[in-house]
C-alpha cells in the first residue's frame, strides 16, 4: 500500500492542470502552417477508443514524437496521419490536405519506416529500394541512382546484392530508413524505428536521423524510450490511455513535472518497507518503487547528506539528473517500459 | 547526396497532385511479383513441361491404352487421352491458380507485409487486388500456353480453337483464384488452406469431368458437378479442343457467363477483405 502522502504527491496538482498545454489547444506560431494539425483526432475500434481526441500541430523542419508506453495510441495516430487507417473522429490535415481525401496524393510524399519490417526478403538490398521508388512512379534510371546513394547514406553500400533475409536487424531498420527515403519525402514517420535493436545500431540509426534532422527533413516519431525521445526531438507530446498528457520540449517537460535532479535509493530486500515515514520533508517529491526510492530535488548531493543525518543507509545511492521517465511517472505513476 | 537528403524547401501546402491513372499504380504492384518470380523462373517453367508430360503420359497413354480396348459410347470415337487432354489443362490451371491466391498473399499481407509496404505509398489496397488478380491471369496463362503446347505434341487435340482453351482455362483458374484470395485476406496462418485444398480442391479436381465424363456418375451426385466451377471449365475447354463448340453454343455461353460471373463476384469480395486487412494494419 503506498503512503497516501507519496500517492499524493506523484499526482499533478491543479496549477499543474491549469498551464497544461496538452489540455488546451497547442499555441499557433505565426508565419507557417503546420504540416500536421490535429483537433479532437480520435481513432476508435467499437466501443474501444484507442486515440481519444488529441489535438497537436507538426511544424514544418520539426523533430517532433510521440512518447508512451505500449497501447497508449501512438500507432494508430501514426496510422491516421499515414493516411492507412481512417479517422473516426475529429479533424486531421496532413501537409494541408485532408486524408479522407487525398490518401494517396499525401502517402507520395511521406516517408513511413513501419513499426514491423515489411521488407521483402526474397529479394536483394538494392532491388528492395528499386520496387519502392517504383511504388512512387519513378523512372527506373532514377530509382537505381536513388537506390546507390540511399545505400551509401546508411551505410549499406556493401550489401547491395545481397538478399534481405541474412541481414541484422539494424542493418534491416537502416533499410527500411533508406527505402522510406527514395521519393524525397517532405514528412518522415517513424513508428518506433529502434524498438529490439541493440545499442550500437541504436546509436548508429540515430546518427543517420539527426542528420536528417540537421537537414531539414520534418522527423515524426514513436518511441517509448526517454533517451530517444530526448535524443531526437525537439518537442513531444506524452500520450497515455489513448491521450495526451502533456506536451513540450523534453527540456520544458522535465522542468515543469520534475526536479533538476534524483537521488535514487536502493534498500537491501525487505528494508524499504519498514521506512515508511522516514523519507518525509527531504525531498520536494518522494516515489517508491517495488526495488528503490526515488527523491526529487534541485540538489541531489544535499538529499543524501540529509537521508545519512537521519540513519539511513541504502545499499546504493545513486544521484542523476532528472530525465523524461521521471516525467512519465510523475504524469501516470507507472514507467514507461514495463 | 546533396539532392535526397539535403536542406529541403520547407513547403507545407503545394497543390494537389493527380492522382495517377488506376492502370499505372496496379501495374507496379505486378512489376513487384514478376521480380520476385524471376528467381523461380527456370523452376517453375520446367514444372509447367513436367506436370502435362507425366499426367498425358501416365493417365492418357497408360490408362489410355487400357480404356480404348472398350471404346465407350460415351467418348464418341474419341481416343481417352483426347477426352482426358482439355480436363487436365483445366484442372491443372485450376490448382495453380487456387495455390497462387492462397500461400503468396498470405505471404504479403501476413509474412513479410509487401502488401503492407505498397499501401503506405500512393498504391491502393485496389490496386494491390487487381495486381495480384492479373499477375495470377498472367501465370496462369504462362501454364495453359505450355500444357497447350504439350497437348498438341501428344497429338491430343482435335480442334486449331485449343487456342481459345487457353483463355478458358485461365478463367476457369480465375473463378478460383478470385474467392480464394478473399479467403486469404481473412486469414492470419496457413492452416485453414489444407483443408481447403483436401475437402474443395480436390474432390472438385475428382468429380468434375476432369477424367470421365459426368453422366457416369451415380444420377445423386451429378448435380454436384453443374455446381462446380471446374466442370463448366472443363466441358468448355473440352469442346473447344474436340471441336465441336458449335453443337451446343447455348451451353458454351452459360460456361463463360458461370465463371466470369464467379470471378467477379470473387474480385469484388477480394477488394472487400483485401482493403480490410490493409486498413487494420
Amino acid at each position: 500500500m503506498p503512503d497516501p502522502e507519496v500517492a499524493e504527491a506523484t499526482r499533478p496538482t491543479e496549477s499543474d492542470a491549469a498551464t497544461h498545454p496538452g489540455r488546451d489547444a497547442p499555441q499557433e506560431r505565426a508565419g507557417t502552417d503546420p504540416l500536421i494539425r490535429a483537433r479532437g483526432l480520435t481513432k476508435r475500434f467499437g466501443e474501444f477508443a484507442a486515440v481519444d481526441g488529441v489535438d497537436f500541430d507538426v511544424q514544418p523542419g520539426e523533430a517532433f514524437g510521440f512518447l508512451g508506453p505500449n497501447g497508449a495510441g501512438k500507432t494508430s495516430t501514426m496510422r491516421m496521419i499515414g493516411c492507412t487507417s481512417p479517422i473516426t473522429d475529429g479533424e486531421l490535415s496532413v501537409l494541408g490536405l485532408d486524408p479522407r481525401r487525398h490518401g494517396p496524393q499525401i502517402r507520395a510524399r511521406l516517408g513511413v519506416v513501419p513499426q514491423a519490417d515489411t521488407l521483402d526478403n526474397e529479394l536483394t538490398v538494392r532491388e528492395n529500394l528499386i520496387i519502392y521508388g517504383r511504388y512512387f512512379g519513378l523512372p527506373r534510371e532514377e530509382c537505381a541512382r536513388r537506390a546507390d546513394e540511399l545505400l551509401e547514406f546508411v551505410q549499406l553500400a556493401d550489401r547491395g546484392k545481397d538478399l534481405v533475409e541474412p541481414l541484422s536487424g539494424g542493418m534491416k531498420r537502416r533499410l527500411t530508413i533508406a527505402r522510406s527515403l527514395i521519393n524525397e519525402p517532405d514528412l518522415m514517420l517513424l513508428d518506433e524505428p529502434t524498438t529490439g535493436l541493440d545499442p550500437q545500431a541504436r546509436h548508429l540509426l540515430w546518427d543517420r536521423l539527426y542528420r536528417l534532422k540537421q537537414r531539414g527533413v520534418t522527423l515524426v516519431l514513436t518511441t517509448h524510450y526517454m533517451d530517444e525521445a530526448e535524443q531526437l526531438c525537439d518537442r513531444l507530446v506524452v500520450m497515455d490511455k489513448a491521450k495526451i498528457v502533456a506536451e513540450g520540449s523534453p527540456r520544458q517537460l522535465i522542468e515543469r513535472y520534475s526536479t533538476r535532479e534524483v537521488a535514487e535509493f536502493r534498500f537491501a530486500p525487505g528494508i524499504q518497507e519498514t521506512l515508511d515515514g522516514q523519507f518525509d520533508g527531504l525531498a520536494q517529491r518522494i516515489e517508491k518503487l517495488p526495488d528503490r526510492i526515488l527523491l526529487y530535488a534541485d540538489d541531489g548531493e544535499d538529499v543524501v547528506i540529509a537521508a545519512r543525518e537521519r540513519g539511513l543507509h541504502p545499499e546504493t545511492v545513486l544521484v542523476r539528473r532528472s530525465s523524461l521517465e521521471d516525467v512519465f511517472l510523475r504524469l501516470t505513476g507507472r514507467s514507461l517500459v514495463e | 547526396m546533396a539532392s535526397l537528403t539535403g536542406a529541403q524547401d520547407r513547403r507545407t501546402t503545394t497543390p494537389v497532385s493527380p492522382l495517377a491513372p488506376a492502370w499505372s499504380t496496379m501495374t507496379r504492384v505486378i512489376e513487384h511479383r514478376a521480380i520476385q518470380y524471376r528467381r523461380t523462373f527456370r523452376a517453375s517453367l520446367f514444372s509447367s513441361f513436367g506436370i502435362p508430360v507425366l499426367f498425358l503420359t501416365a493417365m492418357g497413354l497408360g490408362l489410355g491404352g487400357y480404356v480404348d480396348q472398350n471404346p465407350d459410347p460415351a467418348l464418341a470415337g474419341l481416343t481417352y487421352l483426347q477426352f482426358l487432354a482439355p480436363g487436365l489443362l483445366a484442372a491443372t490451371v485450376m490448382q495453380s491458380g487456387s495455390f497462387e491466391a492462397a500461400f503468396p498473399i498470405l505471404g504479403g499481407l501476413q509474412w513479410n507485409k509487401i502488401f503492407h509496404a505498397m499501401f503506405a505509398t500512393p498504391i491502393r489496397a485496389l490496386d494491390v487486388t487487381l495486381g495480384n488478380i492479373v499477375w495470377i491471369a498472367l501465370r496462369m496463362t504462362l501454364i495453359s500456353v505450355v500444357f497447350a503446347i504439350v497437348i498438341v505434341a501428344f497429338g491430343a487435340s482435335r480442334s486449331p480453337l485449343i487456342v481459345l482453351a487457353i483463355p478458358a482455362a485461365v478463367l476457369t483458374g480465375l473463378s478460383f483464384a478470385t474467392p480464394i484470395m478473399a479467403f486469404t485476406a481473412t486469414q492470419r496462418t496457413p492452416d485453414k488452406f489444407a483443408s481447403l485444398f483436401r475437402f474443395g480442391i480436390t474432390p472438385l479436381f475428382l468429380f468434375s469431368g476432369t477424367f470421365y465424363p459426368i453422366e457416369s456418375l451415380p444420377e445423386v451426385i451429378r448435380p454436384i458437378a453443374w455446381l462446380s466451377p471446374l466442370w463448366h471449365g472443363v466441358d468448355l475447354c473440352r469442346a473447344l479442343m474436340l471441336g465441336t463448340i458449335d453443337r451446343d453454343p447455348l451451353l458454351a455461353v452459360i460456361h463463360v457467363g458461370v465463371l466470369v460471373a464467379i470471378t467477379i463476384l470473387g474480385a469484388a469480395a477480394a477488394n472487400r477483405t483485401i482493403e480490410a486487412r490493409l486498413v487494420k494494419g
